[in-house]
């Protein structure tokens, strides 16, 4: 027997990520603005590295409980009604989680299996299709609209669903388009799904970065806090992706079943992080405004500049990518990225890297230096010019 | 519109058209608000951050702490204004606490900022006593780290 064949299947079906190809070839040159990567590039604010290392030196180098720590879980609870209205027991409604990434594990695999569908707009996120497939359960895809902005629209949703959806994902303010949904575009979303048999995984871990109005939390709609699990974190909003730190707030059945799998798999998030968290949410805000604030002017410019050059790019209100069209160029988003990445030295991220419907799309991050992002886009306008497209015309 | 300052002083280098961009203004209200600022002294220079240790230059810097009597009428502004007009006297602060005036003096070599204290500074009549510490290393001015940044340390991740 072929050690190939120990794998189970449903991970062998799980196929490549799109994107290891550039990054293989982004090792081998020397001057590439990377605008691929999707974590911030400021550093954690200094006062929440202090703090954990303040706690190295205090010795609070053991496990947390599985939940995370209590004081912890007291500040995120504080925090989530601060500013998204919604109200949660530290003590049963939260858990610390080691990213949202295992937040989104865990609340898929504590509510759906084989025989459930998990409905997934795209493009988005690509550890959803992945998680939900890894439970057994099947991904009913929603392909989301540029004519809509790339929003989550009644219609839409309707027509995915069927007597076997298990749970919805919610994935605003969305990686990789940027879109935002506000609240009376999720009020109509909520209205359908309030009286149905489901669940929905809102991953609100961009929500402090919106540019045009504050975050709204499905959640805190009517009728739909307790058929909600929130997945947010830390790496996003307070640079502090290494970390590794997450969170999910939700009803106490799902919280207690999530950290059921939580406690036999990780057993509980880095504890120095936890300590690091604390202080990120006491203390966090002006550093949090600062780096918004940047990202708002680099986000301006690069929606300005993709359509001064005649890549359609709608203005995206929340996270920190722009999903420009690069279909006038007359190629696939595949060729694109790899010939900006030869020719340009530019790496951007192929659309359908995020979904088959994100074909003739790239996400480009400006979570990147002011200075970075002026030179690229110098970059990708001389690519552009010399484009097929331009030299048939 | 403070916005504009806030982009400017972090880089004032930006043109007015990106500084419309990252505001979201036209390029006039850029321009306007700019030229008010520089009449209104808001905006009292542009100068460039250098890290003189990385060159040939050779420069001492110095912060003196000053203790002066104050002029009856005119306060400290005056021995103040006595001081900070001398060019090697690269900044003047009225303090709160023991002494009165910082002054951060730049000279070429250590006996030319000694020179200038002994025969320029101390001599001065409202000037009761003077204490200098030499700067041996600058490691953050202006907001702004002077040690070399690192390469990129992101490492290569999926998505």
């Amino acid at each position: 027997m072929k050690t190939e064949d120990m794998i189970l299947k449903k991970v062998l079906d799980i196929p490549p990520s799109g994107i290891r190809k550039y990054f293989d070839l982004l090792n081998e040159m020397k001057d590439v603005i990377s605008l691929g990567v999707g974590e911030p590039d400021f550093t954690t604010p200094w006062n929440v590295s202090e703090a954990g290392i303040y706690s190295l030196e205090k010795g609070y180098t053991h496990y947390s409980s599985n939940a995370g720590l209590l004081r912890l879980r007291e500040e995120i609870s504080h925090y989530v009604k601060q500013k998204y209205d919604l109200e949660y027991d530290p003590k049963t409604q939260v858990l610390v989680t080691v990213g949202g990434s295992e937040g989104i594990d865990l609340a898929l695999r504590a509510v759906a299996g084989p025989g459930d569908e998990v409905i997934i707009p795209e493009p988005s996120f690509v550890a959803y299709k992945g998680c939900a497939r890894l439970t057994g359960a099947s991904p009913v895809i929603i392909n989301l609209r540029v004519e809509d902005r790339f929003k989550l629209t009644p219609e839409l949703l309707k027509s995915a669903l069927t007597t076997r959806t298990k749970a919805v994902i919610i994935p605003y303010p969305n990686n990789p388009t940027g879109a935002v949904m506000d609240r009376d575009e999720l009020t109509a979303i909520a209205r359908i799904l309030k009286d149905k048999n489901l669940v929905v995984i809102s991953d609100e871990i961009y929500a402090e970065l919106t540019y045009n109005g504050k975050h709204v939390s499905i959640a805190s709609l009517e009728g739909m806090k307790d058929k909600t699990i929130v997945i947010n974190g830390f790496s996003k909003a307070f640079a502090m992706t290494g970390w590794r730190l997450g969170y999910a707030c939700g009803h106490p059945a799902f919280i207690s079943a999530m950290n059921k799998i939580h406690q036999y798999a990780i057993m509980c998030a880095p504890t120095t992080a936890q300590y690091a968290a604390i202080e990120a949410l006491r203390n966090g805000d002006t550093a949090v405004d600062d780096m918004v604030r940047e990202y708002n002017r680099r986000r301006r410019m690069l929606v300005e500049g993709f359509n001064k050059m005649g890549l359609d790019c709608f203005e995206p209100l929340g996270a920190f990518y722009v999903f420009p069209c690069i279909r006038r160029t007359g190629l696939t988003s595949e060729e694109f990225c790899e010939q900006l990445l030869v020719k340009e030295k530019v790496l951007v991220v192929p659309g359908n890297a995020f979904g088959e419907v994100g074909e003739g799309f790239v996400r480009v991050s400006y979570a990147s230096s002011t200075v970075n992002i002026i030179e690229a886009l110098k970059r990708i306008e001389r690519f552009i010019a010399k484009s097929p497209s331009n030299i048939s015309a | 519109m403070d916005e504009i300052l806030e982009i400017l002083e972090k880089n004032s280098r930006y043109s007015t058209e990106q500084i419309a961009v990252m505001t979201g203004k036209s390029e006039d209200e850029v321009r306007d608000a700019i030229r008010k600022y520089e009449e209104n002294n808001v905006i009292v220079g542009y100068t460039t951050l250098v890290n003189w240790e990385k060159t040939l230059k050779e420069s001492v810097t110095a912060l003196i702490e000053v203790k002066v009597t104050p002029q009856r009428g005119e306060g400290f502004d005056k021995v103040a204004e006595r001081i900070y007009k001398f060019p090697e006297v690269k900044a003047c602060y009225l303090m709160s606490g023991s002494y009165d005036l910082t002054v951060i003096i730049e000279g070429k070599t250590l006996k030319e900022v000694a020179l200038f204290v002994s025969e320029k500074l101390a001599p001065l009549e409202s000037v009761v006593s003077t204490a200098t510490h030499f700067v041996l290393k600058k490691y953050k001015d202006k907001g702004t780290i002077f040690e070399d940044k690192p390469e990129g340390d992101r490492e290569v991740i999926i998505i």
